[in-house]
């Protein structure tokens, strides 16, 4: 769809494009973190990209690599009827020090996705207008998405009453619990990163 | 637990007089004057809405018509849908603004266990954070789950009995089967006679 574009990166900025590669048609540039406001601003305002709508972006968390979390944006261009999706890599084996620029400057939804981006899995934006907490409470601790967060792991606002307090057991039964009566256990995702260095 | 209210019926010109306990009238007149607060969170409220629109009219039939989006003038809080977390602090302070006395009900599975939601965001049951009087299961619940759930919560207002998940027994039509009413058979056995 939009090789074009990847091809106009590639000319333009270099080795500043670390990989490319296009799956199901999604073609896909992954750029230098440094490098990731000057690219964007470059898709928005060339007049053969114009990619006028960020239509996502997002994070993921990759234990086992360093850097070790993926800063995913997805671009349309209403005029062009193209797309393209440009990731960068940042921060280290622990996911400390993930920070890029915003591009709040470009596309003014990216407020909100960066304020999620960055309450999910902690990644900080430089220049962000208002970078707080968008979905938990500013009380919580740690970054949900990230796979090293304990999935059942909740911080209750409001302290739980006691079996004594409501005066019958009010656990959760089964089926539910850590694995909900299921035969298989969650992927323990730290002891795989461990198993892959 | 109080007996239930005997019903007589005046014909004619007969005049006379009942008596009562208070309690079992005060108990009488709460079962059918419930003023719920809707606390609608997801996608249970769908179902809510089915229950108290015209083809089940779960509530209005049951004198529990009339909302009150004021917690002081309510006395059921219908929990609908998954309480998160971030919304425990706002839930209770309902609960508490709420005038005395006051009954809790759990619509559909995410209120009453936090269904499959189990995880950091989501409150594993409302009964972790406020006392519950009824729990209807379901995902979401039938109208007549509803319905039924309803009905409890009046019987145990009826009862006067303040402890929480009291349910009374329940008339089961198969154990009731010797009236000929409800027969259970297994399919195919019909065809082939008896046998």
């Amino acid at each position: 769809m939009s090789q074009a574009v990847i091809q106009l990166l590639r000319q333009k900025f270099g080795a500043a494009i670390v990989e490319t590669h296009a799956q199901f048609g999604d073609d896909t540039a992954v750029v230098e973190s440094s490098k990731w406001l000057e690219i964007a601003t470059f898709l928005k305002n060339d007049p053969a990209c114009a990619f006028e709508m960020l239509s996502d972006l997002s994070a993921v968390d990759y234990p086992e690599r360093t850097p070790r979390l993926e800063v995913v944006a997805h671009l349309y261009s209403l005029t062009k009827g193209h797309r393209v999706r440009i990731k960068t890599r940042v921060g280290d084996e622990e996911g400390e020090g993930a920070e890029i620029d915003t591009v709040v400057g470009l596309w003014g939804t990216a407020n909100w996705l960066e304020r999620e981006c960055f309450d999910m899995f902690g990644v900080n934006f430089r220049g962000h207008p208002d970078l707080r907490r968008i979905l938990m409470y500013p009380e919580f601790q740690g970054h949900p998405l990230r796979k090293d967060y304990p999935a059942e792991k909740a911080q209750p606002l409001v302290a739980y009453r006691t079996d004594e307090e409501a005066g019958m057991s009010i656990d959760k039964q089964a089926p539910f619990g850590p694995h909900e009566g299921m035969s298989f256990a969650r992927n323990d995702w730290t002891k795989r990163a461990e198993d892959a260095n | 637990m109080n007996a239930p209210l005997k019903s007589v019926t005046l014909d004619g010109n007969e005049t006379g007089f009942a008596t009562t306990k208070l309690d079992a009238l005060l108990g009488w007149a709460r079962k059918w004057s419930l003023f719920k607060y809707p606390f609608v969170t997801a996608c249970c409220g769908m179902e809510f809405m089915a229950l108290t629109s015209p083809r089940f009219d779960g509530t209005a039939r049951f004198g529990a018509e009339a909302p009150r989006f004021s917690p002081r003038q309510s006395d059921l809080l219908w929990v609908v849908g998954t309480i998160s977390q971030r919304q425990a602090p706002v839930l209770k302070r309902i609960y508490e603004q709420m005038m005395e006395p006051k009954w809790v009900l759990a619509f559909g599975t995410c209120a009453s266990s936090g269904g499959f939601y189990d995880n950091y965001t989501t409150v594993p049951g409302i009964d972790k954070v406020i006392p519950c009087d009824v729990y209807i299961p379901g995902c979401p619940p039938r109208p007549e789950a509803v319905i039924d759930g309803l009905m409890l919560l009046q019987d145990k207002i009826a009862s006067g009995d303040r402890r929480p998940a009291i349910v009374k027994p329940r008339f089961d039509p198969v154990q009731g089967a010797q009236d000929g009413l409800v027969q259970i058979r297994k399919k195919g056995l019909l065809e082939g006679g008896d046998k």
